[in-house]
């Protein structure tokens, strides 16, 4: 169990444009750290940074505490996972797992050994004979997770793993790696461009743009509680609904719409720096107006998409300005698209931006995280 | 009931008939020109050479007397003929496996990233572009036994000077060296392309499991290299075995039949001896060897490559 520490991580290719800008985290032994973003925004980089196939422009790389900079790959304690897998396509299944180990000069029938056992426990025994080409998209992937942990380095790093398989292999894979992960207590650093992998596997992830950290924290913490509104966009789907608000000094108000102005707290007020601010709202905080309320946050728009997914609906409208919003309820409910429905926004989950800085001036203040009591069944 | 069937089973079948036609005759029309071509060039000249073969010919090559298999006879028992076959498949040895190793270390050379490997890659593959003729004469100057640069450059380091071209021993040397040189820019190139076709994450992965260079060479380079490598060695080998020009320039056959490569035996009998019979003999003679060697390769060298 290895750390990874990046120190003011640079990197530019042209010697003018840098694709990776100032990248300092500190990835904790044994942890499953993701690194997401669109792509382009230099996460791959980064991660073949830290590989060593690529080099470190500038700035500092510390593997275990040790300066890695110009380490070799080979040096690194590492192992990789590509997006295509790259698997030997003249070797067998069992050749192309055991070539790391025949690089090592292992025995003969150690090496056997542990590539039945790695086999074993992959489900990969049956094609231990074949060449890649005869095997499925979901079994390729398995025989480059085998190669990456049989030769049981301390830090794996996984590019995009997934991309190449389809949904429900996607979602299948998806715990099998985390499993795999949390069973051999490796570090892992994994890059994936989509939002749901990155919620549902890593146990912190770090959220990149344009080079850029944008944000790192648990996954829950960032979904919640976004730090700036390209967070808010790219985590959660459907994203976070936004909107532009003006500010009222005065009166410590934000005014969304004609009809809505929010009452906030004076410090919030005061810390910003233009009177334009960004509100966010999850969907699932939007809700149907029921009964008219003290503090009255409503809305009617027009429905223009309805989608039903059996445990939840989602609604798509247009408001305030023609920005596109969603809403997600709990249910199966019977709206038809032309519909003009009345919703509220909920007051203690907005997400309130600075409109020049982009800074989070203040976050939802009624997160719930449901607990299970133990013991009860 | 059953007559209904039986019609409809029959107009059925007809309307069939009458589609495969189509279908067999649009094919015929897409595959007309390539008939036609190969025709004119190929079959009708292997037919006339096959049916000279069975006569003796008078000076203009109209064939006159049937011999039957005595062409044939007369070629096996001929001492040339033999001579001429021991220098083609020595010709073969000197040529084909010493062409495909440079071209091959050039390629993999031209294929690093490197700055200005470009003017590299033009330079290893320029030797495509020279015609035979040109690329035989300069050599005819390089292997100069008094001006050539070869000689002047062994008499300068202390050795002493060869007679190239005019000794029986070396001129088969020489003409392979010409040959091996007029060749790699072909095998460079299209080794090269083979080498550029390998997806660099091989290398990668084989990077961070820490193999060496050469350990990848030999196993992921070669293997993944091995249908162009089969591909080159073939046309290579069927190359050298047709090989005319530079024979013709350097040694004409010469010095005492060293170099009298079979192509050029075939020459010097038809259009120096008027001998039309025994040349096409000669010349079916080739065409069976190569396609034994050609099948053979398939047979015992496929087994060996991998295509993807």
């Amino acid at each position: 169990m290895y750390s990874v520490e990046l120190k003011q991580v640079d990197k530019s290719y042209d010697k003018e444009q840098l694709v990776v800008k100032d990248v300092s985290v500190t990835i904790e032994p044994g942890e499953f750290f993701v690194l997401v973003g669109p792509s382009g925004c230099g996460k791959s980089t980064l991660l073949r940074m830290i590989a060593g196939l690529e080099d470190i422009t500038s700035g500092s790389l510390l593997i275990d505490g040790k300066k890695a900079d110009h380490l070799p790959p080979s040096k690194r304690q590492l192992s990789m996972v590509f997006q295509n897998y790259a698997l030997y396509p003249h070797m067998t299944v069992e050749d192309n797992i055991t070539f790391g180990l025949d690089v090592k000069k292992m025995r003969k029938k150690e090496k056997k050994e542990k590539c039945y056992e790695i086999a074993a426990m992959l489900g990969l025994t049956d094609y231990l004979k074949r060449k890649p080409r005869h095997l499925s998209g979901g079994q390729r992937q398995r025989v480059a997770l085998a190669r990456a942990i049989i030769t049981n380095s301390p830090i794996c790093l996984m590019d995009e793993p997934l991309s190449n398989l389809d949904a429900k292999l996607r979602a299948h894979m998806r715990s099998e790696i985390r499993e795999l992960q949390r069973k051999l207590g490796i570090t892992l650093i994994y890059v994936t461009h989509d939002q749901v992998e990155a919620m549902t596997m890593g146990d912190r992830i770090m959220v990149l743009n344009e080079g850029v950290v944008q944000q790192v924290g648990k996954p829950i913490d960032v979904y919640n509680t976004p730090a700036n509104p390209f967070v808010a966009k790219f985590i959660g789907s459907p994203p976070m609904n936004l909107t532009t608000g003006l500010v009222d000094k005065n009166s410590s108000k934000i005014t969304i719409s004609k009809e809505i102005s929010i009452p906030v707290d004076r410090l919030v007020v005061n810390d910003t720096n233009s009177d334009q601010v960004l509100v966010g709202i999850r969907p699932e905080n939007i809700k149907i107006q029921e009964e008219p309320s003290s503090l009255d946050l409503s809305f009617a728009v027009t429905i223009d998409h309805v989608e039903i997914l059996g445990t939840e609906t989602l609604l798509k409208f247009k408001w305030n300005d023609d920005s596109v919003w969603y809403a997600k309820w709990y249910g199966q409910w019977d709206i038809h698209v032309g519909q003009t429905v009345r919703l509220t926004l909920d007051p203690d989950s907005l997400c309130i931006y600075d409109g020049q800085t982009e800074k989070l001036l203040q976050g939802p203040k009624n997160i719930q995280h449901q607990h299970i009591r133990e013991g009860i069944i | 009931m059953k007559s209904t069937a039986e019609i409809q089973e029959k107009s059925i079948n007809k309307i069939d008939l009458k589609w495969r036609f189509i279908h067999w005759r649009s094919a015929i029309l897409y595959l007309l020109p390539s008939i036609i071509l190969f025709s004119v060039f190929l079959f009708y000249p292997l037919g006339k050479t096959l049916y000279l073969s069975f006569f003796l010919t008078d000076q203009q090559g109209n064939a006159n007397v049937f011999v039957g298999l005595e062409n044939f006879q007369y070629i096996l028992q001929a001492e040339s003929f033999h001579k001429s076959i021991k220098a083609t498949i020595l010709f073969v040895l000197y040529t084909v496996p010493t062409g495909v190793i440079i071209s091959l270390f050039l390629a993999l050379l031209a294929n690093e990233k490197i700055r200005g490997v470009g003017i590299f890659r033009t330079i290893y593959s320029s030797t495509m572009g020279i015609s035979v003729a040109a690329s035989a004469v300069v050599w005819l100057f390089i292997f100069h036994p008094s001006m050539g640069i070869l000689n002047q450059l062994i008499t300068s380091i202390g050795g002493t000077s060869i007679d190239w071209l005019l000794h029986p021993d070396w001129a088969l040397v020489s003409v392979s060296i010409t040959t091996i040189w007029m060749n790699i820019g072909f095998s460079f190139l299209i080794l090269l392309g083979g080498l550029q076709n390998i997806d660099d994450h091989l290398y990668e992965s084989a990077k961070i499991s820490g193999a060496s260079y050469f350990y990848q060479l030999r196993r992921i380079t070669i293997p993944m290299l091995s249908p162009t490598l089969f591909f080159v060695i073939t046309v290579s080998l069927i190359n050298a075995f047709q090989t005319f020009g530079q024979v013709d320039i350097l040694t004409q056959g010469g010095p005492s039949e060293s170099t009298n490569l079979i192509v050029y035996s075939i020459y010097r009998e038809a259009f120096v001896n008027y001998q039309f019979g025994t040349a096409s003999a000669q010349s079916i003679f080739l065409f069976i060897c190569i396609l034994i060697v050609t099948i053979l390769q398939f047979k015992f060298g496929e087994r060996k490559v991998h295509y993807q």
